[in-house]
């Protein structure tokens, strides 16, 4: 894919560390990541476990600080802002997708993706309109009512897919979406991610340690002890 | 926002109905306790006020043996005779009627049948005291009176034991070790607040009791009625020198004898009342505590319960105050709705004890605001320590929580 010159990355690292503990137990989970990640592009983060890939997620997603460096997220400086004011980032800009779905328990499909327009403030009609339509785009149109007890593995991660798209976001955050699925079903939520890349133009950074997986995006970044070791764009 | 947040702890509340019951309970019990208690308390209260004002508020009774106040003990003390009897009543002005009495328990005797009761020897003007009336006979003659005569009138709760149906006027029943024959009936009175059978009672003249039953000329309780333009307090500074001159009080000594007004006697009692109402009220609200201190912990375990949720919700944009908003509400809510049921069951549950005990039942809207308020109260004071520490989980590590 190619990328607008000028345009500005949806994420920018500059010499991003992340240290865990001090002194001799100090973890360098990120030590010194440069990556920019622009607007349309479906990047794929590998790397064996450990090397720092959730962590870079994590810091992506706004939801951990880097110890050192400098994040932009869409040209803002993330390392200034309170907790609140990237609580509001993540409300307005991010969608998150987990590899144990993390619904709510003893909630509705619907419930469960009217979640983030709750935060919004989006009145109760606009809000069941708009996670009907997203329950729509994931193909489960059809298990609006059903709880999470009442799905498959794959069902589940569709519908957290519709609650991180339901927003708009100009960012999907997906780590190893597919670690509890079978193949079948990895394969459908990729083309999911896919499609929702291509068509819908949404932002994609998944994490997953399957080469197969990882072919779906339309570059790879891999990890090796808290460095990118390589990157490369799909064939 | 506020309605969101209501509706949202509402849903929670729903989703874990049988546990939300239960945490509640403590707050129900709490306040169902507080509500019915003083509830039951006030209704008697306000039943002894009433029936001393139906005895009449120009009453004083003299018993012998000091004051010591209620739920006292009284000494042991000499006991009254006639003569004083008549001295007050020939040197004390306004006064209605006075009269001297003493009482015992004896066993009653009819034929087959006997009961044991309180009997007391008297003078007429301890009916106009007393406000018993005779409903069938006659009263005592004043022959009867100065005679010793052995009759009686009895109170409608003896004459159904021994007599059952039968009329006993005329008939001779045996009262201790007296025969004596049945002149009256009196009529029912029912019973007291303190649950006392007015009508399980037997009258006979003075002079029979303390000859006949006694076999002393002691009198143990001189009663008084002021007349209506007099004042029940000067005639009572009265009494009380002229016994206490007569008994030899040395001055500045305490009188060894007790001269009190109606309306004393009912405050003394309805304090009494008062007192124990507000020892069960202070018990349950004790109950209230514990019931406030169930809801910390059952919040506390939902918030471990529900790490990863809060960790979603932070993950998908929720700000730290709003967790904390969203728990407090909760805690508040389960504490709110425990009080409503809490009232509603105080309410129903005192209605039927008062409506049992035929007492008037008294609804005390500041209780009832106080127990509402305080469950509320109790929902934040408890609520907020499980709210803050759901409200400052680290989103990751709530996240990654199994
Ligand atoms: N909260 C933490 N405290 C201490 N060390 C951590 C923490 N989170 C991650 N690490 C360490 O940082 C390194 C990178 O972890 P992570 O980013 O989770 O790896 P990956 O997702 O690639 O498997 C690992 O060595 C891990 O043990
Ligand atoms: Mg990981």
């Amino acid at each position: 894919m190619t990328v607008p010159a000028g345009s500005i990355p949806v994420v920018e690292f500059r010499g991003i560390e992340k240290v865990y503990g001090d002194g001799d137990y100090a973890v360098r989970a990120l030590d010194g990541v440069d990556l920019a990640i622009h607007p349309g592009e479906f990047t794929s983060i590998m790397g064996a476990s450990g090397s720092g890939k959730s962590t870079a997620m994590n810091v992506i997603g706004c939801l951990d600080v880097p110890t050192a460096g400098s994040y932009r997220f869409r040209g803002v400086e993330v390392g200034v802002l309170t907790q609140d004011q990237r609580a509001l980032l993540r409300r307005h800009f991010m969608g998150f997708v987990f590899q144990g779905f993390n619904l709510l328990a003893r909630t509705t499909a619907l419930e469960n993706v009217e979640l983030p327009l709750v935060y919004r403030r989006v009145p109760a009609r606009e809000r069941r309109r708009r996670a009907l339509d997203a329950l729509g785009q994931v193909g489960l149109s059809d298990r609006a009512t059903h709880t999470s007890a009442e799905m498959s593995g794959g069902q589940k991660q569709r519908v957290a897919i519709a609650r991180a798209i339901v927003t708009r976001p100009s960012l999907l955050l997906a780590d190893e979406p597919t670690g509890n699925l079978d193949s079948k079903r990895s394969v459908e939520i990729m083309e999911l991610l896919t499609s929702l890349n291509r068509e819908r133009g949404i932002t994609v950074v998944m994490v997953t340690h399957e080469p197969d997986m990882a072919e779906y995006g339309s570059r790879t970044i891999l990890f090796r002890d808290g460095k990118i070791v390589s990157e490369g764009v799909a064939a | 926002m506020i309605w969101l947040t209501l509706s949202m702890a509402l849903r929670e509340i729903r989703r874990n109905a049988m546990r939300s019951f239960l945490t509640m309970l403590g707050i129900v019990i709490g306040v169902g306790a507080v509500i019915t208690m003083v509830t039951i308390g006030n209704g008697a209260s306000a039943q002894v006020r009433k029936e001393v004002s139906s005895l009449g508020e120009d009453l004083i009774m003299i018993r012998p043996g000091a004051d010591r106040g209620p739920g006292g003990v009284r000494e042991a003390a000499k006991s009254f005779e006639s003569d004083d009897v008549h001295a007050i009543r020939s040197e004390v002005p306004g006064l209605i009627a006075v009269t001297g009495s003493a009482s015992r328990s004896a066993t009653i005797v009819y034929g087959n049948a006997n009961w044991s009761s309180t009997v007391t020897g008297c003078d007429m003007d301890y009916l106009t005291v007393s406000g018993h009336t005779v409903a069938q006979g006659r009263t005592f003659l004043p022959t009867e009176l100065v005679s010793a005569t052995p009759v009686c009138i009895i109170g409608t709760t003896v004459q159904k034991e021994l007599f059952g149906v039968d009329d006993p006027l005329g008939l001779r029943i045996r009262v201790g070790t007296v025969s004596c024959q049945v002149v009256g009936v009196l009529a029912e009175k029912g019973e007291s607040s303190m649950g006392q059978d007015k009508d399980d009672t037997i009258l006979m003249p003075l002079a029979t009791f303390q000859r006949r039953l006694a076999g002393s000329t002691d009198i143990s309780s001189i009663q008084l009625k002021v007349a209506k333009n007099q004042s029940v307090n000067v005639v009572q500074s009265q009494v009380e020198a002229l016994l206490a001159e007569r008994r030899r009080i040395l001055p500045g000594k305490p009188n060894d004898f007790s001269v009190r007004n109606v309306q004393e006697i009912a405050s003394a009692m309805s304090s009494v009342t008062t007192t124990l109402t507000g020892l069960l009220g202070g018990i349950a609200g004790v109950s209230l505590l514990v019931g406030g201190i169930g809801i910390m912990n059952i919040m506390l375990v939902s918030v471990t319960e529900r790490t990863r949720e809060i960790g979603t919700r932070l993950a998908i944009g929720a700000l730290g105050s709003e967790v904390l908003l969203q728990f407090l509400v909760e805690a508040i809510m389960l504490s709110v709705l425990g009080g409503i049921i809490g009232i509603v069951t105080g309410l129903g549950a005192s209605y039927l004890v008062t409506s049992m005990m035929a007492m008037p039942f008294v609804v005390s809207a500041e209780i009832v605001l106080g127990a509402f308020a305080f469950s509320m109260v109790v929902g934040i004071a408890f609520g907020y320590l499980p709210a803050r520490q759901a409200a400052r989980l680290n989103p990751i590590e709530a996240l990654r929580h199994e």
